[in-house]
Order: structure tokens, then sequence, then C-alpha cells
């Protein structure tokens, strides 16, 4: 393998795992504060369109930021109520959330700019762009077009997740969040609201969630296009749990599941010394059977939070 | 899902069965009603299009009832599971692996069989297929403590990478473009209602609506009998509500959720026998088209029960055919409205079941109270 290919390999598996990434942390804060959250990939299409859809009516890059973050922040929010108000179901919230938002962009998509769905191309100017120009020409193809060739997003992806789990491991609100994901009474009996606590964990939620939908949008693709998220929420839950709910082993997670896609593009039709062909869907399917080897225990253990899933009831 | 099928609500039992669906597909619609205004549309206009489009012609009611046969397939399988405890995500996958094994057993013994002899075959292994690939997941949170919400949607994608793999190599045609196999010999074919109706002596206009139809209402009896009239019914009810007094009472959690898993999976593996064998009489990619998340609706909508299942069947049949007249009548409308409506009847009347429950209850009681007032003061 030659440097150029090495260089091209390690963008494109940056490119793809950052939303991966958004997405995985998102997962890591609201199950750790107890919240199972199968609904990244609504949340996620629901950024996406609306970064789409106000980016290109407004020109603006801040609104349509400002609108993908609101627009997931509102079904963390709606998730809240619905699960931690109303202790409903978790998975059934985070399920018709997929579900509506899958609908309901394609619906807008075609009402509002009749382009089958599509929102309009965002021009130049709204896009994200690599922060230093031509960097894979100016730095070479390993220095510059992996490293230093990327959008403000994708170094905002990696160092949230140094922040994520500093916060989670060492500040009082972070120790705070993980106690309530483990154990709510403990929270209850020390004078903290378990019902904040995790609206505050959805809050934290939505926004990666959004930064997420924005890049699909603003950096990867130049518009919105319809069911465009294609698995990449499910696809971070699986990383999530890949990393056993943990910031910086979701990270590899991620990376790999994204060196994956990254790869199974250039192995189609390729036959490798001694092994054949690798058919693409197997690599493509590779994310999904690790995930389900690494819960049934066969590859260490995954231990969930212990107060996943379960609706805090006050005890009076 | 709520584990148990049972409410906690203390609404009386009609008002739970009847008054409680209805009041959440009100709402679920009058939200859609907003958004059809929202985009510029007449919802009444909507509604009477749809209404006109699913269930105003022969035609029409065919195609309503050519989406509720694979709806009623799909919205048993998360109903059983639901029964056991289980959120069965995976119908999805399962009636995908159920779909192969049917086409598989069509391409393999359709030229040397009649249909009598093919089609039970071809029924069974569809339902094998679906079993296997719920059962595996039952297997792994039964035995290895991984959960089946979880692995079900990993199954999920790894079936369509199955499927895929499988169009794409060994059982491609050699001089097609399309990804799909080859056709099935005609004896795989399941008999259409119009075809049935023609050899009769009467006229029905041609539709995808066969056989198939009858067999979903046969299972929805069979789910039926299993769940209340068998002691295997009445042990996955008793591990799906309490698991702890199902295991003293000898009934071991486990092997249940492998069991109903199993069943469920096999359900949502007889949907190839409506879109396999009644419709394309060959495999394709993506046959399923999210019948399999339309019965998480399903289910949710019908309280997991048989009948309130098949009805609410007929609601998304009539809404996906409906929704598809009004989208060719009128521009800029988008059948995925369709869709949305059914997220917001799964976040309505599944999610947020006590948020419309707990009001609901507080009125009825206060109503009857007042009626029981009124009552007491005649008599008085």
């Amino acid at each position: 393998m030659d440097e150029i290919l090495i260089g091209t390999l390690l963008a494109s598996t940056l490119r793809v795992a950052t939303p991966l990434i958004f997405c995985a942390l998102a997962g890591v804060i609201s199950e750790r504060s107890g919240v199972i959250d199968i609904g990244l990939e609504g949340k996620m299409l629901a950024a996406a369109f609306a970064a789409g859809a106000v980016g290109a009516l407004s020109g603006s890059t801040a609104l349509a930021l400002t609108a993908a973050l609101g627009a997931s922040v509102l079904l963390s929010m709606l998730h809240g109520y619905a699960c931690v108000s109303h202790r409903g179901d978790q998975v059934v919230a985070g399920m018709a959330i997929n579900i509506f938002i899958a609908g309901i962009t394609v619906v807008l998509g075609i009402a509002w700019f009749s382009q089958g769905g599509q929102t309009p191309a965002l021009p130049d100017s709204v896009r994200l762009h690599p922060l230093i120009e031509h960097a894979g020409e100016r730095f070479g193809p390993l220095l510059g077009s992996a490293v230093l060739g990327h959008n403000i997003l994708v170094y905002l992806s990696l160092a949230l997740v140094v922040a994520v789990w500093w916060f989670l491991q060492h500040s009082t609100p972070g120790l705070r969040l993980r106690a309530v994901g483990e154990n709510p009474h403990m929270i209850d009996a020390a004078g903290i609201s378990v019902k904040a606590l995790r609206y505050q964990a959805l809050a934290l939620n939505g926004i990666l969630c959004g930064l997420a939908g924005s890049y699909l949008v603003l950096a990867m693709n130049a518009a919105f296009s319809p069911h465009m998220t294609a698995g990449r929420g499910y696809m971070a839950l699986a990383a999530m749990i890949f990393g056993k709910w943990r910031p910086l082993p979701a990270l590899a997670a991620c990376l790999l599941f994204g060196f994956l896609d990254a790869i199974a593009i250039r192995l189609q039709g390729v036959v490798l010394p001694g092994i054949g062909e690798v058919p693409v869907q197997l690599i493509q399917a590779l994310p999904y059977l690790l995930t389900v080897i690494l819960l049934a225990g066969f590859m260490g253990r995954a231990i969930a939070p212990r107060a996943l899933g379960t609706p805090y009831v006050k005890e009076r | 899902m709520s584990a148990s099928p049972g409410s906690a609500t203390r609404l009386p039992r009609w008002a739970d069965i009847f008054l409680l669906p209805l009041v959440n597909l009100c709402i679920a619609l009058a939200v859609a009603a907003v958004v059809v205004a929202l985009v510029g549309q007449q919802p009444l206009t909507v509604m009477h299009s749809l209404i006109e489009g699913a269930f105003g012609s022969a035609r029409g009611l065919s195609y309503t009832l050519y989406y509720t046969t694979s709806f009623i397939f799909t919205g048993l399988a998360v109903a059983v599971a639901a029964h056991a405890g289980l959120f069965n995500i995976g119908a999805e996958g399962q009636a995908t692996i159920g779909g192969l094994g049917t086409g598989l057993l069509a391409l393999w013994l359709a030229p040397h069989l009649p249909s009598v002899l093919l089609w039970p075959l071809m029924l069974l292994a569809g339902m094998c297929g679906g079993a296997l690939w719920a059962a595996v997941p039952g297997y792994l949170q039964a035995r290895r403590g991984s959960h089946v919400v979880i692995t079900t949607i990993m199954f999920n994608f790894l079936s369509s990478a199955l499927m895929s793999y499988l169009l794409v190599h060994p059982l491609k045609v050699n001089d097609g473009m399309a990804v799909e196999s080859a056709p099935f010999a005609p004896s795989a074919h399941l008999t259409g209602i119009h075809e049935l109706l023609g050899a009769l002596g009467i006229d029905w206009p041609s539709s995808p609506l066969n056989l198939s139809f009858l067999l979903a209402l046969l299972a929805a009896a069979g789910v039926q009998l299993l769940l209340w009239h068998t002691r295997l019914g009445y042990r996955l009810r008793a591990a799906g509500s309490s698991p702890g007094a199902a295991e003293y009472a000898g009934i071991e959690p486990g092997r249940q959720i492998i069991i109903a898993m199993a069943i469920s999976g096999a359900l949502a593996g007889m949907l190839g026998m409506n879109e396999i064998a009644g419709v394309n009489d060959k495999l394709l990619l993506d046959f399923v088209a999210g019948a399999g998340f339309t019965g998480i609706a399903v289910a949710v909508m019908g309280r997991n029960h048989p009948f309130g299942v098949i009805m609410a069947s007929l609601l998304f049949g009539a809404l996906f055919q409906g929704g598809a007249e009004v989208a060719f009548e009128i521009p800029g409308f988008s059948r995925d409205m369709v869709v949305m409506l059914q997220g917001l009847i799964v976040l309505v009347s599944g999610a947020m079941a006590q948020a419309v429950a707990q009001p609901l209850s507080r009125l009825v009681h206060a109503l009857s109270g007042l009626s029981g007032h009124r009552k007491e003061l005649q008599h008085g």
C-alpha cells in the first residue's frame, strides 16, 4: 500500500466516522443517565432536514446549525416528556420518533421544495469547508489529507469525545449523571431531581444528534435527501454498545466501523490472496455482526447501566 | 412496550378497548391534519379522497386488503412477542428471511410439484426462515443476556445484507441488470382473488390481493387460540406479565422467550406468501418495504389482540392505499404522510399511553359519577 492510498483511506474513515461519533456520544450520555435511545436515527434525520431546509431558505450557516440543533433537542424533549415525565416505554418512544421523522421529512420536503423530497443544493457559502485549503497538496497525503484536511465538525467530534469522557469521569454533574443511570434512588435520596438530570442528559443528547445531522448536510453532502441517515443512527447505537457505554472505546468502535465502510467500497471485486473475493455485503454487515457477538458475551462483557430502561418512580 | 398487555389504568373495560384507541387515533389524526394544513392542503378534502381511494371501488378495496394482509402478519408477530414481554423490532428482517425461505423453496421445487403440494411447503419454509431469524435473538436474550431489542435491530441489517449478497451473487440471473432472482415456475404462484372469483364467474378487477388474505385471517384465529386456549399460550403470557411468578410456578422464563420469538418470527415469515408467492413470483431486494415497522404500529394500536390487529391492519391498509390515491390526485402530497401517521400512533398510543389514559380515565369517571349521581336523585 502506498502513502496516497493510506492517506485517502484514513481521510474517508474519519469523514464517515464523524456522524457516528456525534451520535454515539449522544447515546452514551442519554443511556448513562438511564434513558435508552434508539431514536438517534430519527433525531439525526430531523436535524439534517432542518439544516437543509433552513440553510437553503436563509443562506446562513449559523441559522442552519441553530435549526438543526433546535429540531433535534425538541425531539429529545418529546422523548423525555413521554419517558421521563410519563414513564412511557423508552424503546417504543425512540422507535416512534424514528418512524415519525422518516415520514414527516419527506412530506415537508416534497411540499415545500417540490424536488422529490430533496432540499435545494446549498450554496458554497453555507457549506462547511476544510479548515486548511488544499491540505493534501501542501502537506502530503498522510499529514495533509488524513489529518489536516477536514472541516471543523470533524475536529469538534474528536474534541467532544475527550470532553464527554472528562465530563462523565471527572465532573460533579457527570458523576450525578452516571449515578442516575445506575441508582436513581440514591440520587433522589441525595436531594437531586432525577427528572431534571435525565432531561438535561436528553438536552445534551439532542445537541449531539443535531451536530451529526448538520454534518451530513453541511459537510458530507450539499443538500438533504430523504432517508439520508441510512441507518447511521443504528450503527452509532451499535458503536456505543461496542464501546460498552464509554466515550473513548465508542470512538474506537466508530473509527473501526468507518474504516470498514471505507474499505468496503475499495474491496469491491478485489481478489485477496489466499482468501478470494470478499463480498462487500459481508464487510458492510460486519459492524452489526460484531455487535451481536459482543453483546452475546463472546468477546468480553458489555454491561449496560443498571437502571437503563426503567422509568423512575419516586417512593412516597 | 409495556410488557403486560393488561393496562395499569383504571378505565372501564369498554373504554379501555374501544374508547382509548379511538381517542389515540383522533389525536394522531389531529396532528396529521395540522401537518396537512401546514403544507397547504385541505385536511378534509385529503381525508375524503383518501377514504374514497381506499374503499370507493372494488379495485381500491382489493388493494386495501392486499396491504392489510401483510400488516396482519407483522402485527401478529409483534403482538405475540409483546404478550411474552418482548419488543420485537425485527419483524422486518424476519419477514425478509421468511420470504427468502419461501422463494428458495419455490425456485427449487416449483418445476416439479403441483400447487397443492407446493404452497404448504412454501409456507412452511417461510415460517421456518422467520422463526430462525427471531429465535436466535431470543436465544441470545434467554441464555446470553443480550437484549432482544438491540439484537433484532442488528438482525434487520444482517438480513438485508444477506439478501443483497444472495441476489447479487448466487441467485443472480445471468442476463438481467435487475437485482432479483429468476422467476418461479407457474405452480408457485398463489392464486389471486380476482382469478378465483373469475373462475367462479364473478367479474372482479385485477389486483395483488390473493389467497394469503385468508391465510392472514386464519393466522389471527390461530394466535387467538394459542394465546388464550392452550397451555403454551398461558405460559407465554405468564412469563411475559410476571417472570418471577412464572418461574415460581415452574415455568422457565428463558424457554418461553425463545418459543415466543420463534412463533413471532414464524408469523412475520408468512409475509412472503403475500408478497413473494402472491404478487412478485420471484425474489427481490426490498419486498417487505417497511411492513415490519408498520407491524409495530398495528400491534400497539390493536392492543396486541388478534382482532385489534386485524382492525388496525385494515386501518393502515386503507391509509396506504388511500394515501397512494391521494398522492396521485393532489400534487405535492406524499404517501409518506402515512408513515408519519404511523409514528404518531406509536408515540401516542404506545409511548405516551399513560399521558392519554390518565386524563381520559378521570373524565370517564367524572362522567359516570355524574350520571350515577343523577340516577340516585331520580330514585331518591
